[in-house]
């Protein structure tokens, strides 16, 4: 541990002599209540808390109003608010040629639901490099209240009328894509959201947290299984996760349920509360099974609900040296003149 | 014509001066049965004879079974482009045997497989029929093997009436086989008992014959994809990601295999590149926009359909202002169109491609060389200018296989573009903004992400943004930065490689073209001028278009725009570059799927001038 010299008065720093304020972003123009503001404040949290250089993290979005909030925290990291739906081929990119980048993508639940589908699943499926975070409030909020994919059967919006179609389930889908890292959260939640923020940061790999996050405006209905109020009467946690950070101890005492100690690859350890004693987040078939029963009582569940510390992310699959590619000299770019003369040689 | 009797000795057609190194020959055959090996081997064994030489495949999108043809022309006088008749077919196919003995020239030769059933319908040509089935035992091999050393026989028999060396055809094969005695042996044996055969079987009566000479001597034979990925390989390419299409695929197939071989680190062993096969090409567009703005050297390889699929990531690279560089072989359309035949009829959209006013720096091959060439320029323009950069290729250049000139190494220093490190921030003390126009060429300066100073990062958007890139609404920020904008367009057009031309003192007519046409317009070009007529030849090789090509419509009479496509579309991009001469500039446009030929551009000027 390096020793910091001392704060100035009683202002609060980090490890990197750090405060607060240097992770915001710009103010945010989204609705006073907005689910995504909360979540804003969580990334600033956990980036702070767990001493993390913004100059390291690349920001990334699609097109709605949660792909806005990358303005709204870190204004020391880059940031590409790219097209709807397309973020993830941006981000693998991105992350492939620069392997030290810390990737946060932020989407929605039209974004990622409807047209970015199947970039989600491919993303996912590569094992991108990054905390993929949904801000899923069930409406398409920019374009002012039409249905999304993940809207719930019978939620009735002013013009779009009443939906009928089935919701698709963001966490299943990434299970099923062999997503890694799947989580659930509730943006009125600071504690939960922000430990699972600093898990996923941690995770190698795509981290995937379906963040359920209230629409002030088009969709906070009493009704509705995305608003506050249900949410916080209807929330069944189904895992604790407290995040314990590599250089710091602690240890929580829980009186209900087991304690799961999971490694993480840098060495961090996620202690596991289970409030459900059989519940097991490494188990896949419990995962699958769990979501689909809450499915069909209508609640959501919260927490880690599926960890896989076995799969190789994307920067491993291609073999990527330690030095970024970005980073490679001249030198190591353009083969010699030598080679070429050899190659001609051979077609003639 | 009528139904001849069946044939036991071969016509006497033709007699009188011999045909030498100057002719077509048609090979017909089916798809998957092994012929394109045989083909190859009479092409490259003419081209070490020293015969200046190109070969064509005209292949169905399909796998295995279909009709396919292959061309090569043998000309003494060093002309590459396709003939409209051949003067010698090889007929492999029973389905369209009767079809193609129609289309032979008139005093031409046909080598026919016994297993047809063909009877010999022509008078004015020489038939040799051969029993390629028998001759194919001589190979060794049994079953589907064997059926691919039929291919072979026509070789050996090929050789006996043109007089091929044989010492040549066998060292082609060694070298496409890369010494392997195995995959060598069986085809060797089959050439030679049909040479034996055919010396004891058949009378040659035919005028065509091939001779050694000098017209090949350090030249290089290689196909377009393959010299554009080895020009991306010297141009520094570190990362591609890429969606399998007809005929962009090879080029991808080319990286994979020689990045391997130049980009390995020698010490950690270690890939210093990656290439991601996508999902689909929109995914494949948006991971080399991400790596592009992440700061490496990122691209990918497509066709139409392809392109329609990126327009909307290629607006945004356009006004977010990121690096890229996308090649588009083009093939036939609209739509799915005719996958395995030559068009250029993506110039237009890709030079707008996206919505709202967008337009994009194009690069227009017209050789092997120029693949290979701007397979590194392009990525040199592209980190300069801060914006996607096109290549339009063609199925012809991409996948048929020609001579060439050697490449030559890129001697100047990789062009990264304007890029602040953390040091410069320093030196700049703040006052940085991401789009300001300091350099008054339209270009901002851009910083890396990752890059360790608190004032390094800044939004990358597809939105309205001020110079220092907040989001903005504002009128007066969007008008200036559109403004800028077109600034930058000006200086690409003075960075674009110009085009080349050949002015001829007193010419009335002027031909404009671009890509695959140019073989085909320098033979016409030289067939005119024996006749007498005068034409001077401009050969575009980059959009926007040059100063100079307002300069050569002024100084013509006539000016013909040579393509292959419908809509006439670069003649129109000709017109709206110089409006007051529109009148002046004609379409001399063909769309039919098939490399083009001098001939039609010849005839095609008599009836449009008379």
């Amino acid at each position: 541990m390096t020793t910091l010299s001392a704060p100035k008065g009683n202002t609060k720093v980090n490890k990197l002599g750090l405060e607060k304020a240097v992770y915001k972003g710009l103010d945010s123009t989204l609705c006073n209540g907005c689910g995504h503001d909360s979540i804003s404040a969580r990334i600033i949290d956990a980036c702070y808390d767990l001493s993390i250089k913004s100059e390291r993290v690349a920001k990334f979005s699609g097109i709605g109003c949660s792909s806005k909030s990358p303005a709204y925290f870190l204004s020391r990291s880059h940031g590409f608010n790219s097209l709807h739906g397309r973020m993830p081929s941006v981000a693998t990119g991105a992350m492939v040629v620069n392997r030290d980048l810390i990737g946060i993508g932020v989407s929605g639940d039209g974004d990622t639901g409807s047209i970015g589908l199947g970039q989600f699943k491919h993303a996912v499926r590569r094992n991108a490099p990054m905390v993929y975070l949904i801000e899923n409030n069930g409406v398409y909020g920019l374009t002012k209240g039409q249905f999304s994919a993940t809207s719930d059967v019978g939620q009735e919006l002013k013009h779009a009328g009443v939906n009928e179609l089935p919701p698709i389930d963001l966490c299943l889908e990434a299970i099923v894509a062999d997503c890694g890292f799947v989580a659930r959260s509730f943006a009125g939640d600071p504690k939960q959201v922000t430990t699972l923020l600093k898990a996923a940061l941690s995770y190698k790999g795509t981290a995937v947290i379906d963040i359920i996050s209230p629409c002030v405006t088009f969709n906070d209905k009493e009704e509705s299984t995305k608003s506050y109020s249900w949410g916080k009467t209807h929330n069944e946690r189904i895992v604790d996760a407290t995040f314990v950070p590599f250089y710091e101890e602690i240890t929580v005492d829980y009186e209900e349920g087991e304690v799961k100690e999971v490694e993480l690859q840098d060495g961090s350890r996620i202690v596991l509360k289970k409030l459900d004693r059989s519940y097991d987040p490494t188990d896949r078939m419990a995962a699958i099974t769990l979501l689909e029963e809450a499915k069909r009582k209508q609640q959501f569940v919260t927490g880690l609900i599926y960890i896989d510390q076995n799969r190789v992310d994307l920067r491993d699959q291609e073999r990527l040296p330690e030095t970024p590619l970005v980073h490679l000299p001249p030198s190591a770019l353009r083969p010699s003149k030598e080679s070429l003369v050899k190659l001609m040689e051979r077609m003639k | 014509m009528s139904v001849a009797e069946p044939q036991t000795s071969p016509v006497t057609v033709g007699a009188g001066e011999p045909v030498v190194n100057d002719f077509s020959i048609t090979i017909a055959t089916k798809n998957g049965s092994g012929s394109q090996t045989a083909n190859a081997t009479i092409l490259r064994a003419l081209f070490k004879m020293g015969i200046p030489v190109s070969g064509k495949n005209l292949f169905p999108s399909n796998i295995q079974g279909q009709p396919t043809w292959y061309t090569i022309r043998a000309s003494k006088e060093g002309f590459t482009a396709r003939r409209v008749r051949a003067e010698i077919l090889v007929a492999m196919n029973k389905v369209t045997v009767y079809e193609d003995v129609q289309k032979l020239e008139s005093g031409g030769m046909c080598v026919y497989s016994d297993s047809l059933a063909y009877t010999p319908n022509r008078d004015d040509v020489t038939f040799y029929k051969i029993p390629a089935a028998k001759l194919a035992t001589a190979s060794g091999l049994e079953g589907k093997l064997r059926g691919y050393a039929e291919n072979m026989a026509y070789v050996g028999v090929l050789a006996y009436l043109l007089g091929i060396e044989i010492e040549e055809l066998k060292g082609c094969l060694n070298w496409q086989f890369k010494g392997k005695a195995k995959a060598i042996e069986p085809n060797v044996k089959t050439i030679n008992a049909a040479l034996d055969w055919a010396k004891e079987n058949l009378t040659k009566t035919d005028p065509f014959r091939v001779e050694r000479m000098d017209g090949t001597t350090g030249l290089v034979m290689i196909d377009g994809n393959t010299a554009a990925a080895l020009g991306a390989i010297y141009g520094g390419v570190t990362f591609a990601a890429w969606y399998p299409i007809t005929p962009a695929t090879s080029l991808a197939d080319a990286l994979n295999d020689y990045l391997p071989g130049l980009r390995t680190d020698p010490e950690t062993k270690k890939p210093n590149y990656s290439i991601i096969q996508s999902e689909d090409e929109l995914a494949a567009l948006g991971m080399v926009l991400g790596a592009g703005w992440a700061g490496a050297r990122s691209m990918t390889s497509t066709s139409g359909p392809g392109i329609s699929l990126m327009s909307e990531f290629a607006g945004y690279g356009y006004f977010a202002e990121i690096p890229a560089v996308i090649w588009d072989v083009q093939r036939m359309g609209p739509s799915t169109g005719l996958p395995t035949r030559v068009s250029q009829g993506d110039v237009l959209k890709t030079y707008w491609l996206g919505h709202g006013d967008t337009k994009h720096v194009i690069l227009l091959p017209g050789s092997v060389k120029e693949c290979f060439e701007f397979g590194w320029r392009a990525f040199d323009l592209a980190e300069r200018l801060q914006t996607p950069v096109f290549v339009l290729s063609d199925l012809d250049i991409g996948m048929n296989q020609w001579m060439s000139e050697p490449f030559e190494y890129p001697e100047q220093e990789m062009d990264r573009g304007k890029v602040l490190t953390a040091e410069d921030l320093n030196r700049l003390n703040g006052g940085w903004g991401r789009y300001k126009d300091v350099d008054a060429d339209g270009i901002g300066w851009r910083t890396l992400p990752g890059t360790d100073h608190p004032l390094a990062a800044y939004f990358t958007r597809g939105t309205g943004h001020n110079e220092t890139a907040l989001y903005s609404e504002r009128p007066e920020h969007w008008e200036a930065n559109m403004e800028r904008l077109g600034r930058k367009f000006e200086t690409a057009r003075k960075l674009a490689p110009a085009p080349i031309e050949d002015r001829v003192e007193g010419a009335e007519i002027g031909f404009i073209g671009y890509g695959s046409t140019d073989p085909a317009i320098v033979e016409a070009r030289s067939r005119l001028a024996a006749k007498g007529t005068k034409t001077s030849y401009l050969r575009l090789r980059a959009l926007p278009l040059s100063d100079s090509v307002e300069s050569f419509v002024r100084a013509h009479d006539r000016v013909y725009v040579v393509e292959l496509n419908t809509d006439a579309q670069m003649t129109q991009l000709v017109r709206l570059d110089t409006p007051e001469l529109a009148g002046r500039v004609f379409p001399l446009n063909h769309n039919d799927g098939l490399p083009l030929t001098a001939r039609w551009i010849t005839e095609t000027l008599e009836k449009m001038e008379a």
